[in-house]
């Protein structure tokens, strides 16, 4: 089907060769059209997917002694990693410069999240860097563009510089860059008109801008949902403004970017930042390595761990995980793990971050994240006695709780159950943990609940 | 080979005007598609099994997708055996014939105009996916159908995005036409509500419905369009009597998973193609009607209101396709 995700696929081409002793002539052909297919309909550009079949083929036939050995981990590896070149390995992150502002110029074509990112990216300089941001309103042509980044900024606490749009973008971006110099800003952002590459005067007018202003990056926006096209867009516009970076937007849709990834192939050009959801917060630094198994569908694991370390006082988590080891677990050790999950991002985010867990539909995510919103209703109509003890629970008191919380008696007993699986799991964690099969540390990563609810 | 030659007389025989602001509009994307087609045909004497290849590679880069680019060139490779045809340009005709034969007889005839209803306001949704050019596209809409001598009034029901409500008045103050709007971050589909209320009051003959950019694995915020849907029913029965969806030319493979997955949501009349006039085919367009049956109803063409055209195959194809010998 037409909507498989690119690593559905290729779970696929693995599963037909899992099967196989050996990987013959006639079964690697048939795997290498899977494959095209699936970079085609990922719209990977079909230059890049020509190259790129065709060096899975050659290292494949190389290492023909391994493949017979296991020929599905061999496939999975060779794919990864022509991918992960593909995509390139490092992430690449802005230079900042030492005792002036850094200009920023973001550019692209009509409705590719410039306005949006420019308040993500000041939002992001602002509160992980401690950045004092400058935004300026380059865009002077779009009914209400101004206005859109007046508010982004006020909604950010980050100043907007803007002289209305009866001024030209060029005299805007020099006010700017003077104010960004003489008010000592540490970075300014120029947000700029969507356009046509083949509309010559408007690249004119940013080629004017870049003379004047000399931005320290040229940021070119490119949307992941983008097809075949948006090579020669790029093409053309670094053939005219030497584009530093690619931020990558809307990923949090369906669409699996495979252009972007051509970009990066083709131009060279290192895709910087990607947009993941609507709110401001929702930029991500690119890491290539990591999209690349996400690709595969090996799960977006270190993103997963790093976030976790973020949120979660790591002592906090060393000593509920202890806790949990010593079998003393409480509802309310549940209801608090099940929280600093949901602070990790919504379930479904979360989900598709961990590795073999691609069968869950949105609906079931939806479910899902409701019945942890049940559930601390649930517990909050409880006593600490009956939060610490829940085997006290009888008829009586499950009447009042539901009372309490506006559930039903069954809705209780879910919860009881639910907390029940959750001690023996933790209970079988710990066993597993003696004999050495859970590595030591997982336990305060492993949400208590997540068990059940599976 | 009758269609594509009568499609070649047709316009051979039609004035130039006609078709000159397609012709222009898609300069860019024609150019490319067009002389790959030629280019291709003139490298080789007679077709083989590389050629075929070749063409494949020219409609996927078109973003037609894969799927029914491979149908194509399949069937045009199985007929070109039986028939025992091995020029490349009736190869390359046969094949256009084909992308046009199979647009025209996928889903029920196509009538792009909006059909207004006799009693009371037509009601006209447009949805999309974020910058795809929904709100430039209503402007259009609303100055083509102000042209023509209807009363329009236009309902800003995208209360999220920063500046939405702001662009959409606008452009109302442009086109000289009433405006509903909400407060911000208020219910969107309550001012759909409204709007649907005040066009009933006022004796509108159109009402446009802008809604938010929403990608569409998004659950929470499909299940609100379906509310606005819903509650415009609710005021104006048999509404929204059209539901556009926007579509970007530049989009790839993610236009199928678009249409399909406001389809599911929306009872969906049709499709806007957006930004033609970039160096992007639209392709996808092709593959969305082979797959789901909607067909294309306008096609935006530039950022001024008078930039939209009423979709017409032919001429897409014309100019897609046949590229500059035929002006």
């Amino acid at each position: 089907m037409a909507f498989e995700s690119l690593s559905e696929r290729f779970q696929k081409i693995i599963k037909k060769v899992k099967g196989q002793t050996r990987l013959t002539e006639s079964n690697m052909d048939e795997m290498l059209k899977e494959v095209r297919i699936a970079l085609l309909e990922a719209d990977v550009n079909f230059k890049v997917v020509k190259e790129f079949t065709e060096s899975i083929k050659q290292k494949a036939i190389g290492e023909e002694v391994y493949l017979k050995l296991n020929p599905s981990q061999m496939v999975v590896k060779i794919v990864h990693d022509e991918l992960t070149s593909l995509l390139g390995s490092d992430s690449s992150e802005l230079i900042y410069q030492k005792n002036k502002p850094t200009v920023i110029m973001l550019v692209g074509l009509q409705g590719t999240g410039k306005t949006t990112s420019a308040g993500k990216l000041a939002l992001l300089m602002k509160k992980k860097l401690n950045k004092k941001v400058l935004l300026a309103a380059g865009d002077v042509y779009r009914p209400a563009a101004i206005d859109q980044l007046k508010q982004i900024g006020s909604q950010i606490d980050v100043d907007v510089f803007s002289l209305g749009c009866d001024v030209s973008p060029v005299e805007i971006a020099e006010k700017a860059r003077e104010k960004a110099f003489n008010e000592h800003y540490d970075v300014l952002i120029l947000d700029t008109a969507g356009r046509l590459a083949i509309d010559e005067p408007l690249m004119k007018e940013l080629n004017d801008i870049t003379n004047d202003i000399t931005p320290d990056e040229t940021l070119l926006l490119v949307d992941a949902m983008s097809g075949q096209d948006a090579i020669n867009v790029a093409n053309a516009f670094n053939a005219d403004l030497k584009i530093s970076g690619i931020i990558m937007s809307k990923l949090d849709g369906d669409a699996r970017g495979g252009s972007a990834l051509s970009i990066k192939y083709l131009t060279g050009i290192p895709i910087k930042f990607a947009g993941v959801g609507e709110k401001l917060t929702d930029l991500d630094v690119f890491h290539p390595d990591r999209m690349a198994d996400r690709i595969l569908g090996m799960g977006d694991v270190m993103t997963l761990v790093e976030k976790v370390q973020e949120e979660i006082d790591e002592k906090e988590a060393r000593k509920d995980a202890a806790k949990m080891m010593s079998g003393e677990f409480t509802l309310d050790d549940m209801v608090a793990q099940m929280k600093k999950v949901q602070k990790l991002g919504s379930l479904g985010g979360l989900m598709k971050l961990i590795p073999g867990m691609p069968s869950l539909t949105e609906e079931q995510k939806l479910v899902a994240e409701k019945e942890m919103k049940n559930l601390e209703v649930i517990v909050n109509s409880m006593t600490p006695e009956e939060r610490r003890h829940p085997e006290i629970l009888k008829n009586s008191r499950k009447v009042r709780i539901a009372k309490g919380s506006g559930k039903t008696n069954a809705d209780i007993n879910r919860v009881i159950k639910k907390y029940e699986q959750s001690k023996e799991m933790m209970k079988r964690m710990k066993q597993y943990q003696k004999s050495g099969k859970v590595p030591p540390g997982m336990g305060g990563m492993l949400p208590p609940g997540m068990g059940g609810m599976m | 080979m009758g269609l594509f030659k009568l499609l070649k007389e047709k316009f051979s025989k039609k004035p130039v005007e006609e078709t000159s602001t397609y012709v222009e509009g898609m300069a860019k994307s024609r150019s490319n598609f067009a002389s790959k087609l030629d280019e291709l045909s003139k490298l080789y004497k007679e077709v083989n099994k590389e050629y075929f290849e070749k063409l494949e590679e020219i409609l996927i880069e078109a973003d037609v997708g894969v799927e029914l680019s491979l149908k194509i060139i399949d069937e045009a490779f199985t007929e070109s055996k039986s028939q025992g045809i091995k020029d490349p340009k009736t190869i390359n005709e046969l094949v256009v014939d084909k992308m046009f034969l199979g647009y025209a007889t996928k889903g029920g005839n196509i009538h792009n105009e909006i059909d207004f209803v006799d009693n009371g306001p037509t009601v006209l949704l447009v949805a999309g996916v974020n910058g795809v050019g929904k709100t430039t596209t209503i402007a259009k809409l609303a100055h083509r159908y102000i042209k023509k001598g209807k009363k329009v009034m236009l309902c800003a029901a995208d209360t999220f995005r920063a500046g939405a409500v702001e662009q959409l008045t606008v452009w109302a103050t442009r086109l000289n036409c009433e405006i509903v709007v909400g407060k911000p971050e208020s219910d969107p589909a309550s001012v759909a509500f409204d709007g649907a209320r005040k066009a009933k009051e006022n004796h509108v003959d159109l009402l446009i419905v802008d809604t938010a950019g929403r990608l569409q694995n998004k659950v929470n915020l499909m299940n609100e369009l379906a509310k606005i849907c819903r509650v415009i029913s609710k005021e104006i029965p048999n509404a929204p009597h059209d539901a556009f969806l926007v579509i970007d030319a530049t989009t790839g493979q993610n236009g199928l998973s678009q249409a399909k997955q406001f389809l599911d949501c929306i009872k969906l009349t049709g499709i806007v193609i957006t930004k033609m006039d970039g160096t992007s085919k639209g392709g996808i367009i092709l593959a969305i009607r082979d797959m789901l049956g909607i067909p294309v109803r306008f096609i935006g063409l530039g950022e001024r209101m008078e930039d939209l055209e009423e979709f017409d195959l032919d001429k897409y194809l014309y100019g897609l396709c046949l590229g500059d010998k035929y002006e």
